[in-house]
Parts: structure tokens; sequence; C-alpha cells
């Protein structure tokens, strides 16, 4: 098998280096029957993956048990700083470019493993009993809808698609007075399912967390900025052939249907 | 406008110790006066809002004075009232997280009082309420006062419950530390500054003179020297 025989080459290299560290000591080659080690691979991610990701440590521990999957997950800024202070980590996903295009411009990943790992996709939420009829962003006009919940556009990236997308529309000025800005997408949420807000914007795969909204519209294609999830490898990481086949696994056939269930498009 | 967060954050807090005063004096004077089964848990409830992490606070706030939630539901269906997302909704955030502070200092200084006074003034034919004002509460100044500057610099600097239940309505609902939180977040640290200069100016203020008042009550020579 494949995986097999690079693990083993993995552990052979690991004990080359431990051998050549010792000077004079006759290398010896490792016994055939040493089951590999057991590896650890660190993956920072953004927050918004949780669920996700951890169906997927479950599955692939099941496949590849002498891998250990350690998650850090956060905001995407403080893993983004994490890394620049030399943070150990393998694996970086981010929930935007931007992050990772500045630690591309530092260095601090292998560009060439670098891919668009998945999409979201903003959408309109009403609490699940609400009476309102909505069914596209252009009714938040509408006298029925009094409070509207975004993302603070300035600090919360959700808040700023949702800004953009009304702005385009050309509602965002008729609705303003009508907004009520949160501090992070989650608190949209909250104050959606407790039907303290008529509708909120967030992202697809909150709203896909909540069974107590539902989603009334989705946001018309090319209003918005593409909402990229990239992923890449660490330059520092020891380990980038595990690494790189864990990413591999994330984009393929398993990883897939798991992101999928939670919201996510896989990305181009 | 950016004066606006400031006078609203005074408005609150102000608003906020009218209620923390009348709620924090009438229970620590209760507690003190009657004892009954429960007792001890109803004081330990009253601290949750000192430990409980602000934004829990204002998360079950939010279920209770919500659309959908108990109080909530009764106010807007009896007096048509909302509350959610108003600077009432601020008011109340700071009532809940700075009654702690009155309620402990009242009950602290109602506690150290000698109440052969009380007793005193009824064997002279004072009544309750008399004695309450005329006795108990001079006697009691002290820790109401400062317990009244605690609270009314802990509502000012309010932050986590507010936001759950005022919202961020800019001009409407946005305090200062809500100004600060968001001009910092967005990197307009000019801005951000200038409100924590502000917010800082007053509660510096405002404790200094709390304790140069208590000095001075104490020792009244202290005056000149400390104003000099």
């Amino acid at each position: 098998m494949k995986k097999w025989s690079s693990f083993v080459l993995i552990g052979m290299f690991a004990a080359c280096l431990i051998l050549a560290g010792c000077g004079g000591n006759q290398p010896v080659a490792p016994k055939a029957a040493e089951a590999p080690k057991t590896v650890e691979l660190t993956i920072s991610a953004a927050v918004s993956l949780k669920d996700a990701l951890a169906e997927i440590q479950t599955n692939y521990q099941k496949k590849n048990p002498q891998v250990k999957l350690l998650y850090n997950l956060g905001a995407s800024g403080s893993l983004q700083k994490q890394i620049e202070q030399g943070a150990p980590a393998d694996i970086f996903i981010s929930a935007a470019p931007k992050q990772m295009d500045e630690l591309s411009a530092k260095n601090l990943i292998n560009t060439a493993t670098r891919k668009n790992l998945v999409e979201n996709k903003l959408v309109l939420i009403v609490p699940l009993n609400s009476s309102a009829k909505l069914s596209k962003f252009e009714d938040l006009t509408n006298p029925a809808v009094q409070k509207i919940s975004i993302g603070e556009p300035t600090v919360v990236p959700a808040g700023q698609y949702a800004q953009e997308v009304l702005r385009k529309l050309g509602i965002w000025d008729k609705i303003n007075d009508k907004l009520v800005l949160a501090k992070d997408v989650r608190t949209v949420l909250t104050y959606v399912e407790t039907g303290n807000v008529e509708a909120g914007i967030v992202y697809k795969t909150d709203a896909a967390s909540s069974s107590k909204v539902k989603i009334a519209a989705l946001a018309p294609e090319g209003t918005h900025a593409p909402i990229i999830y990239p992923a890449a490898l660490l330059a520092s990481s020891k380990q980038q052939e595990v690494a790189k086949d864990f990413l591999a696994y994330l984009s393929g056939p398993e990883g897939k249907p798991i992101f999928e269930k939670y919201g996510f498009v896989m990305g181009k | 406008m950016i004066w606006q967060p400031v006078l609203l954050s005074i408005k609150v807090a102000l608003a906020s110790l009218i209620f923390v005063f009348l709620f924090g004096v009438s229970f620590a004077y209760a507690m003190r006066k009657w004892d009954f089964p429960g007792k001890a848990a109803i004081e330990a409830l009253f601290a949750l809002p000192l430990v409980l992490p602000p934004v829990v606070t204002g998360f079950l706030l939010l279920i209770l004075i919500g659309k959908q939630g108990p109080i909530g539901c009764f106010l807007s269906e009896t007096f048509d009232l909302r509350i959610i997302f108003t600077p009432y909704a601020a008011v109340l955030a700071g009532t809940v997280v700075a009654f702690p502070l009155m309620y402990q200092s009242t009950k602290a200084a109602f506690l150290a009082i000698d109440s052969d006074l009380e007793d005193a003034a009824r064997t002279l034919g004072a009544g309750e309420w008399r004695v309450f004002w005329t006795v108990t509460v001079p006697l009691a100044w002290h820790g109401v006062v400062s317990g009244l500057v605690l609270s009314f610099a802990r509502a000012l600097g309010e932050f986590g419950a507010t936001i759950m239940v005022a919202g961020n309505i800019p001009g409407k609902t946005q305090t200062i530390p809500l100004a600060i939180y968001f001009a910092a977040e967005s990197n307009d640290l000019s801005q951000a500054g200038f409100y924590v200069l502000v917010i800082s100016l007053l509660t510096f203020s405002m404790i200094w003179g709390l304790n140069l008042w208590s000095r001075i009550k104490k020792e009244p020579n202290y005056q000149k020297g400390a104003l000099r």
C-alpha cells in the first residue's frame, strides 16, 4: 500500500536523522517487524470548521491509527499570529485568503500545497416559526421586518459580505435603521433563534448548525466576493508527507460529503 | 457624533444606579433584618452576576426579556413594551451586573452597625422608617456611597451583557465600551483611544473623589493637605 510505504520511508528517514547525530555508531537498519511510530499532525484551522473537522478526525483515525490529529481551532487572524510567532503546526486552514496571503508573503507556508479547500455561502435566515414572508434579500425592506441582524461590517467578515450584498442590491440605505450589528456571526444566529430579530444574514454553515432557524434566501451569485477557505502546509512542518496525505484526504471523496453535510461547498 | 456614546453611557449608568440603589439597599436591609429558609441560596444567587461571564448573563437576560421570553412576552402583551435592543435593555444589563457590588457593600455596612443604637432609637419611640433613615442609613452611609460609586463604574464599563441585550446600534444603543471594542477591532486606534481616555477619566475621578471624601470624613483636618 502506498500510505504504508510512505510511513516506513518516514520512519527510516527519522531513524537516519537520529543516528546521524550519534557520531561513530554503526548504522543499524530498523527491524522490519517494528510498527511505524505514531505521528502527530497539528492542524490550525478556522473555528467555523469545527464540526466538520471533528467528524473527519474520527473517520481518518479509524483508517490511519498511527496518525494522531490535533486541532488548534480559533479565529483565522489569531491563528495567523500564532504561526508567525513560531507556534508548531503542520497545516493551516484559514477562513479567508487574507491570512494565508500574509503568511505566504513571509514564506511561512509551503505555497505549492496551497489550495482552496472549501467555500461558504451567505444566506438570509429567519426564525423557524416566522410568519414573515421572506423569500429574497429585497424583502428586507418590507415593513413587517423591524430588526435585522448582521455582523458589524468593520470587524466581522460575515458582516462585511452581508453589507456587500445589501449594497449591491441597492437596499443598504433603506434598511440601515433596522440593523443590529453583532460582534460575531454566532450572535446573529442567537438573535434569530430567539426571535428577537425578524431576519439575519449568516454563513450557510451557521444556518445548517441550528435547528431553530430556516434559510429564506441564498445571496445571489456575484453579489459578494467568494468566501474561500484556503488550506496549505506550513513550511516549518517536519511531516510534509503525512500532512500532504491528510490534506488530500480532506478534499478527496471521503472529506467531501462531510464538508457538504455541514453546509460547505468544495473549493474549485 | 463622537460624544453620543459618552452621553448615552452616562445616562444608562445613572439610570442603572437608581435601580441598583433601590434594590441593593432594600435587599441588604431585608436580608439583615429577617431570617428565613433558603436565605443562603438567595444570597448566592445575588452574587451570580459577579462571577458569571457577562456574555452569559446577557444571554440569560436575552432569553428572559426577549420577544419569546417569559418577561418579554408579558411586557409586550400587557404594556406593548419592547425593551430588547433599546437603551432600556442597556439599563437592565447595567443594573443586573452592578447589583451585587451595591448589595455586598451595603450589606457589609449594615452588618457593621451596632444594633443597640437602633434599639435605643426604638425605645425612644421612633418608628421603623425613622430608625432606618435617621440611624441605620447615616451609620452605613460610607458603605452605601462606595457601593454606589463602584456600581456606577461597573455599569459604565459594562460590555458583555449590554451588547447581547441592547445590541449594537450606533447612535441608539452604542455605549462607550461597545464603541471602544468596535473601534479597536477595526483598528481605529485614535477613536478607541479617545473613548478609553474618557471612560478612564470618568471612573478615575469618581473613585479618587470617593477615597478623598472618605478620608476627609474620617479626619476632617486631612482636607487642607489633600487639596493642595
